[in-house]
């Protein structure tokens, strides 16, 4: 069966859309449709990928308006009547074709600081943890930093606030550190000022397009944001601080 | 503009750019065989999980790391590891420990390992385990709350630390984030096309910016290759696209030997249908959780051969099986916990014979669990979230309720660099290499798991002894005629007006090694390989490449494909030379293991005039306390 796909073709600041016609395979997903047209039509057509197995998070597009994994993207999902839109990720510098220039989520990942363990439980410097206490950030640590969740934002998406607000993935990140048994550093006042958690208004969004089925928002973003809201705006601890501040500049 | 503009007037537009594009192609390339400089004491090329080890090793010595991947930071192959790190821990079965490991590695390698690698790996996997738990790794957890481990094929105990079927990411993430707040500088998307050398020694690294094509240049006081392995040369494969056999022929070019190049891994279970999905790993923790393999009988088939090595080990009935994957000590592993080489060549067995299932695999059944479990579908979903996933999206199997259909792939090579065992240290001076492009550790076959833990063990040695190598050497010279050549040499493709596209080769290349040089091997086959071979390479020098040299998948292919032919080549010269069948290579017309080739390695190198020359390398006698472990394990 033919299918025609739409590319986009072009290379920072222009570019077109493209057509091309393959012959479906049983069981195909958009990416070998792309590796196949790169292969036999146009050996130049850019394109990341690297297990075509979805564990690596490379090749991220957006495919009729919806961003996914090309490689866990089967064409019997997609109707194929009319040509299959491929873009590349919209909230990422455009490199060439379907390629995006994603380093500023690698700059972010420096911002946040490093995971920092209590000291050893046992002699052999090995700690003791319960299955049931590492569940939750175990689901965190599924992210293959496809960085989907970054791509479909609004916050980054429409309202481009890349130096103030870190983005899902990176609040996952944070949380995942947060909630680590082992771990002994403190990083809710930098949610609060620079990671910029206040932004997320809980769309949901992040969590509909995240491959691994991460329950971004409500297990690592609404957590998060309640520490924040604990510290720095519960009434009673305002109050106090208030006081402890004053009599901090009386004496 | 365009359709209202008159017939005359877009043609000489047509014409005049294509005459302009290709005008401002060869001035860019003019322009562009300049380069970006950097210096570094230590440059580790490769960032999975021996490069990233080894990059943090180097950094914590004090000396400056370049480290160059060839994607994203953390998209490199380790990513794709699932079943686990093998480390005697002996958190679940306290009878583990180095000994028995590391007489296993030496039985499964068919005691063609490099036996003091093998030594140091077996004691140095577990420090190395827990140092991830530090770094903030979270492995699955025992009832005491320490790393759980998992049966693996080869593995007389559990001894795989392991998180579900995700292993290889946990890993990854957890030395890319640590690896970050280190003095390392991160090359991304950068491929290397040629190692620097002045005289003798290394000097650096030359190669581009996939992103831009630009050319940069790496000046080294030493260098590490940690390039992984070469399943692209193979049709089927379970390898991302850049295993290419870089760092192998990066090393060759370079005067460097390899070893034991013949061992090529297939493991028995990869996915094989729908077609565009075969070759896609099932990890052998299904199998270890208790999956079963039948034929279209349904017959386990793997009762009816299990080779002598082995038949201490190994339960006699299904019964036994069963209770040793649920951890009964007393019970003897399934027959489907055997060598990797084993399963797959008695898959091949039962697909020959005609007792296959319809798409030319066999069955790989974990759904009978149910039988023994009572909540059987959650147990499967919560230890194999990963195949239950790619299962269900890519095949449409629900593998709690029906089999998966199987087949060998491509998936690891034994053969590499050929290194100093303590310190990771190649045949040419100041260049290193460790994980899958160096060779040694599992001789003629891996045991599943010993992959994780030997780009840790030996990742960490390589950085740490290069960072010794850096401090004790001055900088080198670069040779600006070796730069030029190689950077003129890579846009040579470009210039060229007609010629096919490297695609082609690369398919035609794929095809030859999967018919000719795969699981069983023959002299006539390999011979008629080789021959192909010399075609395809004459192929390789004459593709033309469209487009400029941004983001171009055209070239970089033209690029890497040298390297594939170059590793074919080495691999198919010393299948040819290997007269037995040992371990993963498995010869129709000498099917017996021979105990005099059982005596020598075969090491390929680079001579002057350029052509590739092999000998046997007679192994050295094993030290006394090492041979008697081994003996004391049978």
């Amino acid at each position: 069966m033919p299918v025609t796909f739409k590319i986009f073709r072009g290379s920072i600041n222009h570019g077109t859309y493209h057509d091309y016609s393959i012959e479906a395979a049983e069981g195909m997903v958009v990416l070998d449709a792309i590796l196949q047209i790169q292969a036999q039509q146009v050996n130049d057509l850019a394109v990341r990928w690297n297990c075509k197995a979805g564990h690596c998070g490379s090749c991220s597009a957006e495919v009729n308006g919806i961003p996914k994994l090309m490689c866990m993207c089967r064409l019997s999902e997609l109707k194929t009547d009319a040509p299959i839109l491929v873009q590349p990720l919209k909230s990422f510098p455009h490199i060439k074709d379907l390629v995006t220039d994603v380093s500023w989520n690698y700059r972010v990942k420096r911002k946040i600081k490093p995971f920092k363990p209590r000291p050893p439980d046992a002699e052999d410097g090995t700690w003791r943890m319960m299955q049931k206490d590492i569940d939750r950030v175990q689901e965190f640590r599924k992210c293959i930093e496809c960085f989907l969740c970054q791509n479909v934002c609004h916050v980054l998406r429409e309202h481009q606030k890349y130096d103030e607000f870190i983005g899902p993935r990176f609040l996952v990140h944070v949380a995942a550190l947060e909630m680590h048994p082992l771990d002994t550093e403190d990083r809710i006042p930098e949610l609060k000022k620079s990671h910029g958690i206040g932004y997320c208004n809980i769309t949901k969004c992040c969590t509909t397009v995240c491959p691994e089925n991460i329950t971004i928002t409500d297990n690592a973003i609404i957590p998060m944001k309640e520490r924040v809201a604990d510290r720095f705006y519960d009434p009673l601890k305002m109050f106090f601080r208030l006081f402890k501040n004053k009599s901090h500049v009386s004496t | 503009m365009g359709m209202d503009e008159p017939f005359l007037g877009r043609l000489c537009r047509y014409i005049c750019e294509d005459v302009f594009d290709r005008c401002v192609a060869r001035l860019e390339n003019y322009l562009m065989s300049s380069y970006d400089k950097y210096n570094y004491d230590v440059v580790v090329i490769g960032a999975g999980g021996a490069g990233l080890r080894a990059a943090i090793e180097a950094s914590a010595q004090g000396v400056s790391v370049g480290l160059i991947c060839k994607s994203l930071l953390g998209k490199a192959h380790t990513v794709m590891a699932e079943g686990g790190i093998a480390a005697a821990l002996s958190n679940v079965d306290d009878r583990d420990n180095w000994k028995v490991h590391f007489a296993d590695t030496m039985r499964g390698g068919q005691y063609l390992n490099n036996w003091r690698m093998a030594e140091i790996h077996a004691k140095e996997a577990p420090d190395r385990v827990k140092e991830l738990e530090a770094w903030g790794a979270l492995f699955d957890r025992t009832e005491e709350g320490k790393i759980l481990q998992r049966n693996f094929g080869g593995h007389k105990y559990p001894r795989l630390a392991h998180v579900g079927d995700r292993t290889g990411l946990e890993m990854i993430r957890t030395l890319q984030d640590r690896s970050i707040y280190q003095n390392v500088e991160v090359h991304m998307e950068c491929t290397i096309i040629t190692l620097l050398k002045d005289g003798d020694r290394i000097s650096g690294a030359f190669g581009y910016d996939r992103e831009r094509g630009k050319f940069k240049l790496f000046a080294a006081k030493a260098v590490i290759l940690a390039t992984g392995g070469i399943g692209r040369a193979f049709r089927i494969s379970s390898n991302s696209w850049e295993y290419t056999g870089d760092g192998h022929a990066l090393g060759y070019n370079a005067g460097a030997e390899l070893i034991d190049m013949e061992f090529v891994q297939f493991h028995p279970t990869g996915m094989v249908w729908p077609p565009s999905v075969a070759g896609i790993l099932v990890t052998e923790g299904v199998r270890g959780e208790g999956g079963i393999l039948l034929n279209s009988n349904a017959e386990r088939f793997m009762f009816n051969d299990i080779p002598e090595l082995y038949k201490n080990q190994t339960a006699d009935n299904e019964e036994e099986g069963w209770r040793y994957t649920q951890g009964d000590k007393q019970a003897r592993r399934p027959p489907e916990l055997l060598t990797r080489d084993h399963v797959a060549r008695c898959i091949v067995r039962e697909i020959k014979a005609g007792r296959g299932s319809p798409h030319n695999g066999v069955y790989l059944d974990i759904s009978w669990i149910k039988k023994k479990l009572s909540n059987a579908d959650d147990h499967i979903r919560k230890k194999l979230p990963g195949m239950y996933h790619q299962f269900k999206k890519l095949a449409d199997i629900d593998i709690t309720k029906q089999p998966m259909e199987v087949g060998p792939t491509t998936h690891y090579a034994m053969g590499g660099m050929r290194v100093n065992a303590d310190s990771q240290m190649s045949t040419v001076p100041g260049l290193f290499a460790a994980g899958e492009c160096a060779a040694g550790l599992h001789g003629a076959n891996r045991l599943g798991g010993n992959s994780l833990s030997d780009l840790l063990v030996f990742g960490k040695r390589a950085g740490e002894y290069a960072a010794i190598f850096a401090k004790e050497n001055a900088a080198a010279a670069i040779d600006e005629t070796q730069v030029s050549k190689a950077a003129e040499l890579a846009l040579m493709v470009f210039e060229r007006e007609k010629g096919e596209s490297p695609f082609d080769v690369h398919y035609a290349l794929q095809e030859t090694m999967q018919q000719l040089v795969g699981i069983v091997r023959t002299e006539g086959e390999m011979m008629q390989a080789a021959e192909q071979l010399k075609q395809l390479r004459l192929r390789a020098g004459n593709v033309r490449i469209t487009g400029n040299r941004e983001f171009n998948p055209g070239w970089h292919t033209a690029l890497d494909l040298r390297n594939m032919i170059t590793v074919s080549q080495a691999v198919i010269m010393a299948a040819l030379e290997r007269k037995e069948s040992r371990g993963a290579h498995f010869r129709d017309d000498y099917p017996q293991k021979d105990p005099e080739s059982g005596k020598f390695n075969l090491v390929i190198k680079k001579d002057a005039d350029d052509n590739m020359i092999m000998r046997k390398e007679m192994r050295n006698e094993i030290r006394e306390d090492l041979k008697k472990i081994i003996e004391e394990m049978k």
